[in-house]
């Protein structure tokens, strides 16, 4: 299969990007989109050009290294996947294909299609863990948790943290990502105990980073490659709300409403 | 408060209370301008300094006491309808501009308008912000559509606002002069003349027309705001709010409606 690409080149973080067209020949319609990019590079190191520069990491959908907004939409066309999941089949010969970077504040670009997501690492410092540690694997019905609360505990913990939410929402908002974070925490007893205090305190930071206000666009659900569910974000405002409420005065570093 | 937040800002609406005491209202933070036009003054900063999540519940209670009201500014309206020379309209004008009751409600109504619109266009600066280089191919994932559109339909409805209020409260305040021989309190007589004119029969329809976009999506997006997103109740609030949306404005236009083809 044969492509034209329009890929964003930006040499540093300061330099000023622009698209420039390519053509890329002899692609596998099994090949997936990491790969097809890696035959491109190929082709632009033979030709002596910079390859384009993108991130990935464990090509399964499993690890949220890879991005890339693709015709309009991160990961590409295809529902609940990576990009690294995504098939060049999934295209027809002779496409035009425009790939951009994730467009965010809080997600800078360090070089071509390569972004700084380090944001999402400072929002999980702030609160998205449990102290201490809960120890082994529990006696079964040691500690009893609703079936319907592991389940919501563990769709929650399927975000990859690639940032698609971030990158489809047209204000730029976290929501999806923070709340899947707090969520799956939160529906379980060990997490449950910093509950109030977790919100708070990521809510803060998410705001302080410079994403963007949810306006319940649905654009973040639609696109996770993991499928989370809005639901998370209703959750974690219920969490917010009562725990700003119900938090006593001066415990919470987490600043005011 | 979110700590890089320091405590500049623009302008600052202050409530003035007893003794030097004022209260700040609302303050347009210096954070919603490029560093380099900042304006470095040592005014407080309120409403900036509310958490995002904050801001949109305070805005969806606010919205959704204004959409209370629709229903009740509705009802009222459609007395119009009556072949009674506007005898039941008068009526209910007179209830509203003179009962106690109303008149508290007026000041959390005009409260409301403006928390509403102060923070829908707060939080539209900052979404603008939070997105500074824009996409080439713009993304179509929004699963609503009108949600893309909330604050064009917004600043629609504002205008609208404007000139309703330049037509009704204004003219009973006295800062405006009612229509030649028509009382400053008549309201019926002031409708009667408004609506007779085709252009602005026709104004008005097209506006409640973009109403029903705003409160299409806004109407449920409230209750997702408040933490309201459930299996059982979720469709329910979807299908209101769908309802709403089409009658509440198609109400409003049935009288613009009704003095064009049938009165
Ligand atoms: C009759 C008048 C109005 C009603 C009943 C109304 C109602 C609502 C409601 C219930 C929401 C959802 C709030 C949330 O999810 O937190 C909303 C959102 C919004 N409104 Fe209004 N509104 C009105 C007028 C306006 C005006 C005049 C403006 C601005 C100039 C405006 C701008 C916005 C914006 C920007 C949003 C954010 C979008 C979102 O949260 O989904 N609205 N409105
Ligand atoms: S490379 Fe790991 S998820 Fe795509």
């Amino acid at each position: 299969m044969d492509f034209t690409l329009k890929i964003w080149r930006q040499k540093n973080a300061k330099a000023k990007g622009k698209f420039v067209t390519y053509k890329v020949k002899g692609i596998s319609d099994s090949s997936s989109f990491l790969e097809m990019l890696d035959v491109f590079n190929d082709q632009q190191v033979t030709k002596g050009e910079d390859p384009v520069v993108f991130d990935h990491d464990c090509r399964e959908g499993i690890c949220g290294a890879c991005s890339l907004y693709i015709n309009g939409r991160p990961h590409g066309p295809d529902d609940s996947v990576t990009t690294c999941q995504l098939h060049m089949r999934r295209f027809k010969d002779g496409d035009t294909i425009v790939i951009e970077p994730w467009r965010s504040a809080a997600f800078p670009v360090i070089r071509d299609l390569m972004i700084d997501r380090q944001a999402f690492d400072k929002i999980i410092q702030a609160g998205g863990f449990i102290s201490v540690n809960t120890g082994g694997i529990p006696d079964a019905n040691a500690i009893l948790i609703p079936k319907q609360n592991a389940d919501a505990s563990m769709d929650a913990a399927a975000c990859i943290g690639c940032g698609a939410c971030v990158a489809a929402c047209k204000n730029a908002s976290a929501m999806l990502f923070v709340a899947a974070k707090v969520s799956h925490l939160a529906l379980l007893p060990q997490g449950r105990a910093e509950a109030s205090a977790r919100v708070q305190a990521m809510v803060a930071k998410m705001d302080e980073l410079g994403f963007g206000n949810c306006t319940n666009t649905g654009a973040c659900e639609a696109e996770c490659p993991k499928d989370i569910s809005i639901e998370n974000i209703a959750r974690m405002n219920r969490e917010f709300l009562g725990a700003k409420i119900g938090s006593q005065k001066k415990t919470v570093k987490a600043g005011g409403f | 408060m979110p700590s890089s937040l320091n405590s500049n800002s623009i302008v600052s609406i202050f409530v003035p209370l007893a003794g030097n005491q004022k209260y700040e209202l609302f303050s347009l933070p210096n954070q919603v301008l490029p560093v380099k036009y900042q304006i470095n003054n040592r005014m407080g900063n309120k409403l900036l300094s509310y958490s995002s999540i904050t801001k949109k519940i305070v805005m969806a209670l606010a919205g959704l006491f204004l959409i209370t009201f629709l229903v009740i500014h509705l009802a009222i309206n459609l007395l119009l309808l009556l072949n009674d020379k506007g005898a039941a309209y008068s009526g209910a004008v007179e209830f509203m501009t003179t009962n106690p009751l109303i008149k508290i409600m007026e000041i959390f109504l005009f409260g409301g308008f403006a928390v509403h619109i102060l923070i829908g266009v707060t939080i539209q600066i900052q979404n603008w912000m939070a997105r500074p280089v824009r996409y080439k191919v713009e993304g179509f994932s929004h699963l609503s559509f009108f949600s893309k559109y909330m604050i064009h339909t917004g600043a629609i409805i504002f205008i609208f606002l404007c000139v309703h209020f330049t037509n009704f409260y204004f003219v009973k305040l006295g800062w405006v002069n009612p229509p030649a021989g028509v009382g400053k309190e008549d309201f019926y007589q002031m409708a009667n003349l408004l609506f007779a004119d085709k252009f602005y029969a026709i104004l008005y329809i097209v506006l409640m027309i973009f109403l029903g976009f705003h409160l299409h999506h806004a109407f449920q997006s409230a209750f997702q705001t408040l933490g309201l997103n459930h299996t059982k109740y979720t469709p329910f609030i979807k299908a209101v709010s769908t309802f709403y949306s089409v009658v509440v404005p198609l109400g409003f236009a049935s009288i613009p409606l009704f003095y064009i083809f049938i009165k």
